[in-house]
């Protein structure tokens, strides 16, 4: 544990990514196996469930501090971290604990079958022969996410660097449904054949954000365009009769889309689709706001089936009779797709393509993308026609081409304090439109929450007017003085009866803060509603 | 109903009896002053009382000279009100102001800590009635450890950017923090480089404390001469094409709010090191403990919630609003006041009030 407490120390105290590598490889040279399969875990998302909900975790670390707990809970909202608070709070003892991390993981996992009492004795026992930073550490191993920034990729070249392996292919072994608890070292990583590679996912392929015009891109007869749908990012794996799907995220999702069972026996064994899951009803895609009802249900009702029908739209295929064509050109794995999509033509099928869009100019092309809104689009995806099917997120031969955001002037009306390294600043905001009342008053709505946009020096003047201009306090929330204006870009408006407003955003951020602007003059409810499609 | 002893007024911590203003946050006639930073001690009063350790601060940092200098527990009366300054521990030329009439005793800490720092005259508890007090790091979380400790870590650290070939800059504020510093920096280890806002400062210092020597950073100060060497440079410096030029190096930061994971990652330096000049939650309950006070006005800090906790324990606490920072100052480098640039603490100082 003192080796992962100091990886962790050293990963959080730099923003070098070089100096991050270089700890973990470090690590990675020295800790023992086991040890290293639970860091991977770690840092791969892979956590044990939490054992105990935060509220007696609170409750229990007080007891230790020995405050009042109103204190204790406003302390924590200062910190904006309770593991971080639970290792500041409790007092450090000159007690020692040399438990391997995987004797500390072993023990949480067993955690979650206790009683209460048991729960208790356990963490109050090891919070007091922890040190500080270890109490953190060991904390965070129970309450989740460290936000060190650190990516499953840079671990993935640091774990490379150390057992000489090549990244790409570390990568895909890391891929996948494997247990820490049950897997070791040598099966992960080291062995040549891996028991469950049914399920193994290929690393998805990002794109890029276009920066130039797209006229530097060069002959527009080199490019193919699709549009960029807005669903959610997965990859659909059929191989010896059964289905996965796994989001962007790398969660095994299959249980929550039940309608693609069906494409068993009609898509071929050994196939692997890379697809967007969108809502789709009486043919036409469905807004990103209906298909968040499905997503993160362990069950999915019939009715919510009847109500919110999804579809995978397939703009990519990664293998093809087993084999893996990821490095056939783009036009020749559309080429094997759209043969499939041929071939099962007329099956009343959860499942579509993609289809590219036909263009001899950019000129053209610029046309098309400005229909996107219509087409229930966030714009064009662009990808080389040669371009082989990359690891991660890769320049050049894939770029997205975003339609601009709509945007609105809203009013700063609420505020919090942020996480991470904005804890302490108030950069959580809430906004408000005005809404026209019956008797010809109007007030101010709140419709939006954002908190990223500004500069970090933007961010401390609004946190300097925020604590000088509160009106009220609710826990870690401010109401402040209606006075600032900001302008809130976001990719779509949809209905929404889980809004005060009656109307919900999509990737609401701010733009830019509207120093020039009164209150008086920020857009109405009635605007943001004129612009639903 | 009496009149309180010390009001809190537009222009700062008022005394109508004697009329004199304590802090001032705007120009007055009498500022007693408790120390030489500047959300203390401002520019455009017109008559200057302070500790005479303060003295040559105040003249050095606001360029003035209506300054006078009382001894330790000196009393001087005015009008009927008995003042006299007492250690308090924060930095050098840093005191406490005792404010006596008709038997009431009112404090006023100023900015304050409890360890004993080696530097300035260590804090002493005065007793009194009301305590005024600040509480910039009034939270249970804040728990400094021993400045020895916190020290030897610091050597350590550039020991180790030795080996490496890299230069070690370490941030502090130029008055107070960097002379602590300064202090205890190991000269065995290497050469001490300050940037110009510090070397100046110390240099009004040094006939007051005995520090290891320090070389100015100037324009023939080369990179190779750096190397392996130690630069204390005041927290607006970070990111400044002079601190670039010293590449390679490591960056760290001496200050209490490098306590929070938050802190040390917005400041985007590679090590904190967790050292204040003010009191941690403990140091903050038994100071004011030992005073014996039974009202208590929290000042700048987690002022609200400070208070709310003492209310329980029994005491008849308040808050009151002032425009003093307390360490906030090393978190928003923009307000650190260049003390090589006079014209620049003018305009501040207007900006402010």
């Amino acid at each position: 544990m003192k080796l992962f407490a100091e990886l962790i120390r050293i990963l959080d105290s730099t923003n070098k990514t070089n100096a991050k590598v270089d700890a973990l490889a470090q690590y990675f040279r020295h800790a023992p196996p086991q040890d290293k399969v639970w860091a991977i875990a770690l840092l791969s998302h892979r956590r044990p469930s939490r054992p105990v909900n935060t509220t007696l975790l609170r409750l229990w670390a007080n007891e230790l501090a020995n405050i009042p707990l109103w204190l204790f809970e406003e302390s924590y909202h200062i910190v904006g971290d309770l593991a971080e608070t639970i290792g500041l709070m409790i007092p450090t003892t000159t007690q020692n604990s040399h438990k391997s991390l995987t004797t500390f993981l072993t023990e949480i996992s067993a955690l979650k079958q206790k009683s209460d009492d048991e729960k208790k004795h356990y963490l109050q026992e090891n919070w007091l022969v922890l040190n500080y930073y270890e109490r953190f550490v060991f904390t965070k191993l129970i309450t989740g996410g460290f936000r060190i920034g650190v990516s499953q990729k840079l671990m993935t070249r640091a774990l490379a660097k150390a057992e000489n392996l090549d990244e790409d292919v570390l990568a895909y072994k890391l891929m996948g449904n494997w247990n820490p608890a049950t897997i070791s070292f040598k099966e992960l990583i080291l062995d040549e054949k891996s028991s469950d590679f049914s399920s193994k996912p290929y690393p998805f392929y990002l794109a890029y954000a276009l920066e130039t015009t797209v006229h530097e891109l060069g002959n527009p007869a080199d490019w193919s365009a699709e549009h960029k749908w807005d669903g959610i990012r997965s990859q659909t794996i059929i191989r010896e009769g059964t289905i996965f799907v796994w989001s962007r995220g790398e969660e095994l999702v299959t249980e929550q889309y039940p309608e693609f069972q069906q494409l068993i026996g009609i898509i071929p064994d050994g196939t692997v689709l890379d697809a967007e899951i969108l809502p789709f009803q009486n043919n036409e895609i469905g807004s990103f706001n209906d298909l968040q009802t499905r997503l993160g249900r362990k069950t999915v009702t019939a009715a919510l089936l009847k109500k919110v029908p999804v579809v995978l739209k397939v703009y990519d295929i990664l293998e093809w009779n087993y084999s893996d064509i990821r490095e056939k050109t783009y036009q020749d794995r559309r080429t094997i797709l759209e043969q499939l999509f041929e071939e099962i033509k007329g099956k009343n099928l959860p499942i579509r393509l993609s289809e590219r869009i036909s263009f001899s100019t950019w000129e053209a092309l610029g046309e098309e993308r400005n229909r996107s809104r219509q087409m229930r689009s966030e714009g064009l995806m662009l990808k080389k026609n040669n371009s082989p099917y990359l690891v991660g997120r890769k320049k050049g031969d894939w770029w997205k081409w975003k339609i601009n955001p709509l945007s609105i002037d809203a009013v700063l009306t609420y505020a919090m304090r942020g996480h991470g390294r904005r804890s302490n600043l108030f950069t959580d905001y809430t906004f408000a439109l005005w809404q026209n009342n019956p008797d010809g008053s109007r007030e101010l709505v709140t419709f939006a929450k954002a908190f990223s946009g500004l500069t970090d020096a933007e961010f401390r003047k609004v946190d300097d007017f925020i604590k000088k201009n509160t009106l009220e306090r609710f826990g870690p929330v401010r109401s402040v003085v209606p006075e600032l204006v900001f302008e809130i870009g976001f990719e779509g408006v949809a209905l929404s009866k889980r809004h005060k407003s009656g109307i919900a955003t999509r990737f609401p951020r701010i733009l830019r803060w509207r120093m020039d602007k009164k209150i008086e003059e920020a857009n109405s409810i009635d605007d943001l509603k004129s612009m639903i499609i | 109903m009496i009149k309180p002893l010390l009001e809190f007024n537009d222009k700062g911590i008022y005394c109508a009896q004697a009329d004199v203003y304590l802090d001032p946050w705007k120009p007055v006639k009498n500022a007693l002053i408790t120390h030489g930073h500047s959300d203390h001690a401002r520019w455009g009063h017109e008559r200057y009382i302070t500790h005479s350790s303060n003295v040559a601060v105040l003249k050095h940092r606001l360029g003035i000279q209506n300054v006078v200098g009382k001894e330790w527990c000196e009393t001087f009366a005015i009008n009927n009100v008995k003042f006299s300054f007492h250690p308090a521990g924060h930095i050098i030329g840093s005191a406490q102001i005792r404010v006596e009439h008709k038997g009431e005793v009112w404090v006023f800490t100023g900015d304050y800590k409890t360890e004993d720092d080696g530097v300035c005259v260590p804090y002493e508890v005065v007793k009194c009635h009301t305590i005024i007090t600040e509480c910039t790091f009034g939270l249970p979380v804040f728990k400094w450890l021993p400045q020895a400790q916190v020290m030897n870590d610091i050597n350590q650290w550039w020991s180790e950017n030795q080996a490496e070939g890299k230069t070690s800059v370490l941030f502090g504020y130029s008055l107070g923090k960097a002379q602590r510093l300064l202090k205890y920096l190991d000269p065995s280890i290497g050469t001490i480089y300050t940037h110009a806002a510090i070397e100046n400062m110390t240099e009004v210092l040094r006939n007051q404390v005995l520090f290891p020597e320090t070389t100015l950073i100037t324009r023939d100060t080369k990179k190779e001469h750096l190397a392996g060497n130690i630069v204390l440079a005041p927290p607006s410096a970070h990111g400044s094409t002079w601190i670039k030029k010293m590449t390679p190096y490591v960056t760290g930061s001496a200050s209490g709010w490098m306590a929070f994971r938050g802190a040390r990652r917005r400041r985007a330096v590679d090590k904190g090191f967790v050292i204040s000049d003010h009191c941690d939650w403990q140091g903050l309950l038994e100071s004011i403990e030992a005073t014996g006070a039974e009202r208590v006005i929290a000042t700048h800090g987690y002022s609200d919630l400070f208070s709310r906790f003492l209310r329980e324990k029994g005491y008849d606490a308040r808050t009151a609003n002032t425009q003093f920072e307390g360490e906030n100052a090393e978190m928003n480098p923009q307000v650190e006041l260049d003390a090589e640039n006079e014209a620049a603490i003018v305009q501040n100082l207007s900006a402010t009030s």
